[in-house]
């Protein structure tokens, strides 16, 4: 029997606002345990919620990055649990009515094999604001402080710094048909939360964090299969991992008579699989009722409007403005607008004074290739966009030839330096006096009687062996294109 | 002194007649001689209370008192206090020191009031009679085998025994006006959102709102200019603008409406205090008031909703005394769940149990639609009836409870019959509206002893200056309010 995965995914982004979803707490990351719990966040008794409104302000630029439907109203529930790192002994979560409907993301799947690239529409269910809860230290030597106080030996600590901090919980429906989709959808989404500057991306240090749903049918049918839930899922290398491992287990399960149970599964990284967690049979009945001590939220259309004039321009729409502008190919467009970071470098160089088409292909080729083999984000590139426009303009400026480029650009990327004393040092200057090419030329000309023969006779080989002859007499810094035309004025001549 | 209101208090104590210190020294004096019977008082701090009074005599001094500045009040132990324990009533706080303040005591302690102490009440604000609290009850001082009603017990049995000049309260189910019947005193349970809830412990998040407790509605009134205020702390507190609740004290009643529900006046109430309110309506009429015949029909519903609604919020509200950052924890247990458990079995008492109980049970899946929503939808009829009924009528006026002060231990076991003690009092919570109730008269007991009634004035939102106004001019042509127990003398 052919068999059908079928997959959703739940991703929780951390907002990046200063102060948590329900207080004036930070919420910056590695703080020492405890110094950013206030008394909303340790929940003292008498404490109540505030929402952030800049939380809400990036749970509407999500929905409109997606083109969702924002209800005027959403409320906010309690999801109640004990657990000693959820203070309240309740989650301050949306449950019927999310700030954010259904929506939809674009994603490109990559060519696999034989199989060609592709594009599809993932629909998202919705998305939710809602607060993390803190963390259980069990190895309290991880953390400095309480190691050193020494009393702690064998105990469990919890840290309350995350308590609190503003999540959105963006919900697809079970669109993605394998691996590879879910990986492009988690990326795509990935990447889109950092473009509009709600979440920081950090897979690490938990500031993006997916739950995939898998399940498998037999290819053919509509009935979805029992789903396992995958957590704890920290990369993308992970993800595809995980969901390989968890389907094949499915299948073969299956195949050999067996039934999959709702659970929620771990992957172990050392192992390559997938192990429950827990069965869905002993969860909580979390108990969920509106939260009383908040009122609804009312996003009203003037509120989306003051959103939307913050929104950047869309991954989307710079791609086929790119195309349009600056003619470049789509497969460029979309190389350039695959991260926020690579685009912005891309149009700083461009609006620093060089050629499009040239800037593009140095940020996708010299520029990634040196990225790509330190392992460094484009942020980190010790060219900036503003240095690396300098170096084209010396080119289209016949300053520098673009050998001698390649030569500097090296050069800058190792140990900095100021682009024209780079150049000086190097002996690098172009000639472009046309009174010294003429000299070179008429000494090359001299010293080859037999090749200004033969090009005579029509043999044009004989026309670019003097040229390397010129080029080479200037030990490489002759203008190519002046050295070009004084010849062919002097040949003809 | 200890029968002055709030304006002579102050007018005295800037007029430098007393002092602020004489003053708190006089109430704690009575303190040390009553408390050990009545037990109104959880906490104590005579040295932090001193230090309170000696700074408003100082800034009496430099001339920049305000209405209520050196006055001492009792604080229901309801409201965290900076460095005071905050117990609310229950053993799982018994061991809590607050380490911020309540927006109400930020209030007073800006207005230059002087904080007394803090007083008893039932646990989480759970119960009719105080009898729940895990320090103890409280007795009521008109009859010192009787309750003070609850929760605010202990700021009653305070305000009836002249042991502070006034008290903050707060009323869920009726928590102020059902102690303030019971005590023979004046109480007030504002609209929901005029008080903040910022640093009050929470019962039932919906429901709960602090209000005074005073000898008299001017005195209500001069406290209410203290305590109501918009608090950006508080998500459900309304952006009101601030009033002089006083201003309109001494309107004439000439023309009021008054409506009386015909279902506060049926099966239930107790004939002798059904008289005491026939007689204050008599003399509403006397003062100008016209009688209106109003019908709250879904009244026999409040009880249930409530017992559905604030149980759900109470369940959820509690779940952070778990043992894990503050409060009790269980001295042995085994492991994490054994530590819940045993902490939470330990540290809560019966009703509080109950209650947790009846909430998780009615937020379950399953039970969810069949109780907590359909009781959310009566709510709203329970709602919709006030506002059909101030359509006719300026207030509404009934008893505040169905009887006088019952005996201690008399309904102990019979929770259904302690909730029904708030059976007028509840809808108005519900509603979200303002209540409160006011000294009316007295009915001779079994035992031959005078024991206080209470008239409820309920009022349309925000409409609380004109209740005042409505109890003020009562208690301008009555003297109930002035009215004080006879105690036995308490220790020397």
């Amino acid at each position: 029997m052919e068999w059908e995965v079928v997959i959703g995914l739940e991703t929780h982004t951390q907002l990046q606002t200063k102060t948590k979803q329900f207080s004036s707490a930070s919420t910056a990351f590695g703080a020492e345990p405890n110094t950013q719990a206030c008394e909303v966040s340790t929940a003292l008794p008498g404490v109540l919620p505030v929402l952030n409104a800049e939380a809400v302000k990036c749970a509407i630029k999500f929905g409109l990055a997606i083109d969702a439907e924002i209800p005027l109203r959403s409320v906010f529930s309690r999801k109640n649990y004990f657990y000693p790192d959820l203070p309240k002994g309740y989650q301050i979560s949306q449950f019927e009515l999310p700030v954010v409907g259904k929506g939809k993301v674009t994603i490109q799947v990559p060519a696999v094999g034989k199989n060609a690239a592709y594009e599809k529409v993932i629909n998202i269910t919705r998305a939710h604001l809602e607060e993390d809860a803190g963390k259980s230290v069990h190895d309290l030597k991880s953390v400095s402080a309480l190691h050193s106080a020494g009393a702690l030996q064998d105990m469990s600590g919890i840290d309350l710094n995350r308590a609190g901090t503003p999540l959105l919980e963006i919900v697809t429906e079970p669109d993605m048909r394998s691996a590879a989709e879910a990986v492009a959808y988690a990326k795509k989404l990935h990447e889109l939360v950092q473009w509009i500057g709600i979440c920081d991306g950090n897979m690490q240090e938990g500031s993006f964090r997916c739950d995939v749903n898998v399940s498998v049918r037999p290819k053919g049918t509509e009935k979805l299969g029992t789903r396992r839930e995958i957590k704890n899922l920290n990369s993308f290398k992970f993800m595809q991992q995980a969901i390989e491992y968890e389907t094949r287990w499915q299948i073969e399960t299956l195949e050999d008579g067996g039934k999959i149970q709702q659970a929620t599964v771990l992957f172990n990284p050392g192992t390559g699989e997938t192990k429950a967690m827990r069965s869905k049979e002993e969860a909580n009945d979390y108990r969920y009722f509106p939260d009383p001590d908040l009122l609804p939220l009312e996003v009203t259309e003037a509120d989306k409007n003051a959103v939307r004039a913050l929104m950047p321009e869309l991954p989307e729409v710079m791609k086929a403005r790119f195309e349009s502008e600056y003619a470049l190919s789509s497969y460029d467009a979309s190389s350039l607008t695959s991260s926020r970071d690579l685009a912005d470098f891309f149009i700083e160089t461009v609006s620093a004074g060089s050629d499009a088409k040239q800037a593009a292909n140095w940020v996708m080729g010299s520029i990634s290739a040196k990225l790509n083999v330190e392992d460094k984000p484009i942020s980190a590139s010790p060219i900036s966009p503003i240095q690396l426009s300098q170096l084209l303009r010396r080119i289209s400026d016949n300053i520098i030839s673009k050998n001698a480029a390649k030569q500097i650009f090296e050069a800058m990327w190792l140990d900095g330096g100021e682009l024209d004393a780079i150049i000086e040092a190097k002996g690098l200057k172009q000639e472009s006096d046309s009174g010294a090419i003429e000299a070179i030329i008429d000494e090359v000309l001299a010293a080859n009687p037999a090749m200004v023969e033969e090009f005579k006779a029509g043999k044009e080989k004989a026309f670019n062996a003097l040229v390397g002859q010129a080029m080479k007499a200037s030990r490489g810094k002759a203008n190519p294109a002046q050295v070009n035309e004084i010849l062919k004025k002097k040949l003809a001549a | 002194m200890i029968n002055s209101s709030l304006k002579s208090l102050s007018t005295a104590l800037q007029a430098k007649t007393i002092s602020s210190v004489e003053l708190t020294q006089e109430y704690l004096n009575r303190i040390h001689q009553f408390n050990p019977t009545i037990n109104a008082y959880i906490t104590l701090d005579e040295a932090k209370t001193l230090a309170q009074a000696q700074a408003a005599d100082a800034r009496i001094a430099a001339g920049s008192a305000d209405a209520l500045t050196g006055i001492p009040f009792a604080q229901k132990d309801i409201f965290c206090a900076k460095g005071w324990v905050t117990t609310c009533g229950s053993k799982m706080l018994a061991n809590f020191v607050a380490p911020y303040d309540a927006d109400v005591i930020s209030q007073f302690d800006a207005a230059g009031a002087v904080n007394l102490g803090k007083t008893n009440m039932d646990e989480f604000a759970m119960g009719s009679s105080n009898e729940t609290s895990f320090f103890g009850g409280v007795k009521n001082p008109w009859d010192f085998s009787r309750v003070p009603g609850g929760s605010s017990g202990g700021s009653a049995a305070a305000v009836a025994a002249r042991l502070c000049a006034a008290a903050t309260g707060t009323d869920t189910g009726g928590s102020i006006r059902q102690p303030a019947s019971l005590c023979g005193f004046t109480g007030l349970k504002p609209t929901y959102g005029l008080v903040s809830r910022y640093g009050m412990i929470a019962f039932a998040s919906s429901l709960d709102q602090a209000g005074p407790m005073a000898k008299s509605a001017e005195d209500c009134a001069l406290m209410m200019n203290v305590m109501a205020g918009f608090d950006e702390r508080d998500s459900t507190s309304v952006n009101h603008p601030k009033e002089d609740y006083s201003r309109d004290l001494k309107q004439s009643l000439k023309g009021l409406k008054i409506g009386l529900p015909r279902e506060y006046f049926a099966e239930g109430l107790d004939t002798s205090v059904a008289k005491v309110i026939e007689a204050a309506i008599e003399q509403y009429k006397k003062l100008g008031a016209e009688i209106i015949d109003i019908s709250l029909p879904n009244t026999s519903l409040s009880i249930p909703v409530y017992y559905v609604l604030a149980p759900a919020e109470a369940s959820s509200n509690l779940s952070r005394y778990d043992g894990v950052r503050f409060g009790h924890r269980a001295a042995q247990y085994d492991d994490l769940m054994d530590m819940y458990m045993k902490s939470r079995a330990e540290g809560f008492g019966a009703e509080v149990k109950r209650r947790i109980l009846i909430g998780t049970y009615v937020l379950s899946a399953g039970y969810y639609d069949a109780y907590y929503l359909k009781a959310q939808q009566i709510r709203r009829l329970i709602a919709q009836d006030f506002t059909d009924a101030f359509k006719k009528c300026d207030v509404i006026m009934g008893p505040a409870a169905p009887s006088t002060a019952f005996k201690i231990g008399e309904k102990t076991d019979d929770p259904v019959a302690m909730y029904l003690q708030d059976i007028y009092t509840i809808s108005t919570n519900l509603a979200g509206l303002p209540g409160m109730s006011i000294p009316a008269g007295f009915v001779m007991s079994e035992d031959g002893k005078d024991l206080p009634a209470g008239l409820q004035i309920i009022g349309n939102y925000f409409d609380e200056a004109r209740m005042l106004n409505v109890a003020h001019q009562y208690q301008q042509v009555t003297d109930w309010h002035m009215k004080m127990p006879v105690m036995p003398e308490g220790k020397q």
